[in-house]
């Protein structure tokens, strides 16, 4: 922790003193060498980096089939055919909301989980904590725990320094090219883009994504670590929002461990706590702080401390859990002689459930109902009307068809709204009396038309309300659209 | 207020800009490294950058022409080059367009709309800025998208306008007529101009002072009948315009029917043979026949 200092208008401190050395408002970075830990949380994120490095890496490789010429990659942001797919979603520019709707669930979803049990997201999901951690394990591979880390840092140079240093940068920069190389698959066909990347017929934007998330992963994972936590991540801030003294956080428990004091083996436990000040919670801390000074900004809560602290409760047989998940309200429920109470079932919590459970049926209720055609009519805005030789009054159209299913549709189009009028499409010349035009369109994709309603303006007034109605050839399915049909001032 | 000596801030022991601000003064504290850092860098890319790209113009020597810079780029050849691959990946489609008939464009709906959207933007960027969005025509330039044509309003007729013009004189082979311009050129006095208003305005179908009307048929039988017939339903081979409807080019009121024929209009429109490529011509002419007047 940085010391404060409090100074007082006019350059003194509290004492009234002037201070010798005026305090500097930059805050020099201390190394950290995080010491290796071991236990159920170690483990745990073992499993959790795994899992999430190998959803990240592999997931564009996952073959979707969606039908001829669509493509089959199961996660795609497709910007060329302007879609978005994620295995069974197919989102079109125009269902754009539906990304609104899985941001709005993300966010929901991480203030329910912060509110019942903190910084979880920050401590093992995290992409900053999960790349963190693996180059901490490539620095210990080549450098050792944290000692022989320490020892290589502060030896002068040597063969030995140099190629463990090197060899650990080149191992870095690897992770950090395959993880800016993973990136762009998301964005294109993960094979292709793949192969053509070294050939150099890759665009522009894939070499330049590469190399922005292969120097962000180096410098962030690699040589910012906890600075990017403490210094750049809004985060920690907005988690004094979204947690509070009912929230399970990574606790020391100060009823149990003050007052602290080294032990010797054979003397009493009586009179003191348990905690025997051995350091190991603060030398495995990846964000180098000391837990025991309570809940604090810099904490992404990784329960390291946990695994250590444990260790050496069981090494001087005192029961484990002098750190633990726990709530501000138990520990200082416990420092008073009380019995601790846990209510996960409070206003907040019940509030996001509700919220979460509200959004995803309404996005699943939209998801099931929504259109796989749609169909608009847009009115020429120039000319606005046409007068024919014969006195007869035309307006033009543009019909739009958007067929978003993997089959060829074919529709039967027909106006109605106005006496004596006929219509036609260019291409398709005019419909029979009364009758009907045939549209056919292919599968997934986006077909204009040009459709012109010709009436008389006799006893019409300067604007009708035309109907267009698609009607389709197979299944019978009917949508319609209104138009306005203008005749000017006649 | 200004203080040209040394002034140390005695909290932070940073010197001071020297100015006083109702007491409050400003640290003069240095760039942070990292700022600093960028800055020069900036510089030395500014360097490299100027050595390998198009940079300094007009140096002395050298006219109004810049450095080429090392690498050779210019951005007008990648412009060049990338029209150039756009007409190969639509050369296939375009030759087809070219030599295509009306009804081989109406059955194949995916030449058509290649047509149309090639047409359209085409349309835009030339034809618009006269006949309008749409088409929609202004005095003294034809509206587009109806069924009343001057010359022709089939396909091929659309085409051919469009390769030669009309009056353009640069090209023999363009629409062509001259009408009189009877007053200027006193061929009718002004008396006899204004009978013939009267008379234009009857056939027309409008009111006209009939005693003018009945002066003015022998000039009309004598002067008009050769271009615009007996009737005055007009002639398209000569582009010679119907005056018995209601479209007028340039205006149906007296006073422009006048002007017409005391100075005649012979309005021109540029030849675009030899400006516009063949495929971009023959889309043209496909999105004007598709705007709704498009004759078989």
């Amino acid at each position: 922790m940085t010391k404060v200092t409090l100074i007082q208008a006019g350059g003194r401190d509290a004492s009234g003193q002037k201070p010798e050395h005026p305090p500097s408002l930059y805050e020099k970075r201390n190394q950290i060498y995080p010491k290796l830990a071991h236990g159920k949380f170690r483990t745990f994120k073992w499993i959790v980096m795994a899992v999430t490095l190998g959803i990240y890496y592999l997931i564009p490789w996952i073959r979707w089939p969606r039908g001829a010429g669509i493509p089959d990659q199961a996660v795609l942001a497709d910007f060329k055919g302007e879609k978005f797919y994620f295995f069974f979603l197919e989102i079109w520019p125009q269902e754009i909301y539906f990304l609104g709707g899985l941001i709005i669930l993300a966010a929901l979803g991480l203030f329910l989980v912060t509110s019942l049990f903190g910084r979880v997201w920050c401590g093992y999901t995290c992409p900053q904590t999960v790349w963190t951690d693996l180059y901490i394990w490539v620095e210990r591979a080549f450098e050792g725990d944290r000692a022989a880390r320490m020892r290589l840092d502060h030896g002068p140079m040597s063969f030995n320094k140099a190629w463990r240093k090197a060899g650990k940068h080149i191992v870095w920069l690897l992770i950090a090219f395959l993880t800016g190389g993973a990136f762009i698959l998301y964005w294109h066909d993960a094979p292709t883009i793949a192969r053509t990347f070294f050939t150099g017929e890759a665009p522009l934007t894939a070499y330049f994504f590469a190399g922005v998330l292969t120097f962000t992963t180096y410098a962030l994972a690699g040589t910012m670590r906890e600075q990017v936590c403490t210094y750049l991540c809004p985060w920690p801030r907005i988690q004094g929002a979204l947690t509070d003294e009912h929230a399970l956080n990574v606790t020391y428990r100060y009823d149990r461990g003050e007052p602290r004091a080294p032990h010797r083996k054979g003397e009493s436990w009586e009179g003191r706590g348990d905690c025997i000040d051995c350091k190991q919670c603060i030398q495995v801390c990846p964000m180098g702080i000391d837990i025991r000074d309570g809940a604090q900004l810099e904490c992404i809560h990784c329960a390291l401390c946990i695994d250590a602290c444990d260790d050496m409760m069981k090494k001087v047989d005192r029961p484990t859990g002098l750190i633990a998940y726990d709530t501000d309200v138990a520990v200082a429920a416990r420092a008073c002689g009380e019995k601790p109470r846990y209510s996960l079932l409070r206003t907040r919590t019940v509030l996001y459930a509700i919220l979460i459970a509200a959004i995803s049926i309404l996005m699943l209720w939209g998801y099931t109902s929504k259109s796989t055609y749609e169909f608009n009519v847009l009115k020429d805005r120039s000319p606005p009307f046409i007068r024919l030789s014969d006195g007869r009054i035309r307006n033009g159209y543009t019909l739009k068809l958007v067929n978003k299913s993997t089959d060829a549709r074919a529709v039967d189009v027909s106006v109605e709204g106005l006496p004596e009028m006929d219509f036609e499409i260019i291409g398709l010349g005019f419909a029979p009396d009364g009758g009907t035009l045939q549209l056919s369109t292919p599968p997934h994709g986006v077909d204009r038309f040009r459709l012109l309603v010709t009436a008389s303006p006799q006893g019409l007034p300067a604007r009708t309300t035309l109907t267009v109605q698609i009607k389709d050839v197979v299944t019978g399915e009917i949508a319609v659209a209104d138009a306005p049909f203008t005749t000017g001032d006649q | 207020m200004t203080d040209h000596k040394r002034d140390i801030d005695e909290v932070s022991g940073v010197e001071t800009t020297g100015h006083s601000w109702d007491g409050i003064k400003e640290l003069n504290n240095p760039l942070p490294r990292w700022w600093l850092y960028i800055f020069y860098g900036t510089i030395v890319w500014a360097i490299g950058y100027m050595i390998v790209m198009p940079a300094i113009p007009a140096l002395p020597g050298m006219g109004m022409n810049n450095t080429l810079g090392i690498s050779g780029h210019s951005d007008r050849a990648a412009v060049a080059e990338k029209v150039q691959e756009l007409h190969t990946e639509r050369a296939a489609a375009a030759s087809r367009l070219v030599t295509a008939s009306l009804s081989e464009i109406e059955n194949d709906m995916s030449l058509q709309q290649f047509a149309l959207a090639m047409g359209e933007s085409a349309f835009g960027d030339n034809c618009a800025t006269c006949h309008g969005a749409g088409g929609r025509g202004a005095k003294g330039y034809p509206m587009l998208a109806d069924d009343i044509w001057l010359w022709d309003g089939t396909l091929d007729g659309i085409e051919y306008t469009l390769r030669h013009g009309i009056r353009h004189t640069e090209d023999p082979d363009t629409r062509r007529n001259t009408m009189p311009a009877y007053g200027r050129d006193g061929i009718l006095t002004p008396r006899e101009i204004d009978d013939l208003v009267q008379y234009v305005l009857n056939i027309s179908g409008r009111e006209a002072d009939q005693a003018a009307v009945n002066r003015a048929a022998p000039i009309f039988a004598t002067q008009c009948v050769t271009c615009h017939g007996a009737d005055g339903k007009g002639n398209r081979e000569l582009g010679a315009p119907n005056l018995t409807d209601h479209e007028w080019l340039f205006g149906g009121e007296p006073r422009d029917i006048r002007q017409t024929i005391y100075s005649a209009r012979n309005a021109h429109m540029p030849a675009w043979q030899g400006r516009l490529d063949d495929p971009t011509i023959k889309a043209l002419a496909v999105y004007v026949h598709s705007l709704g007047g498009g004759e078989k």
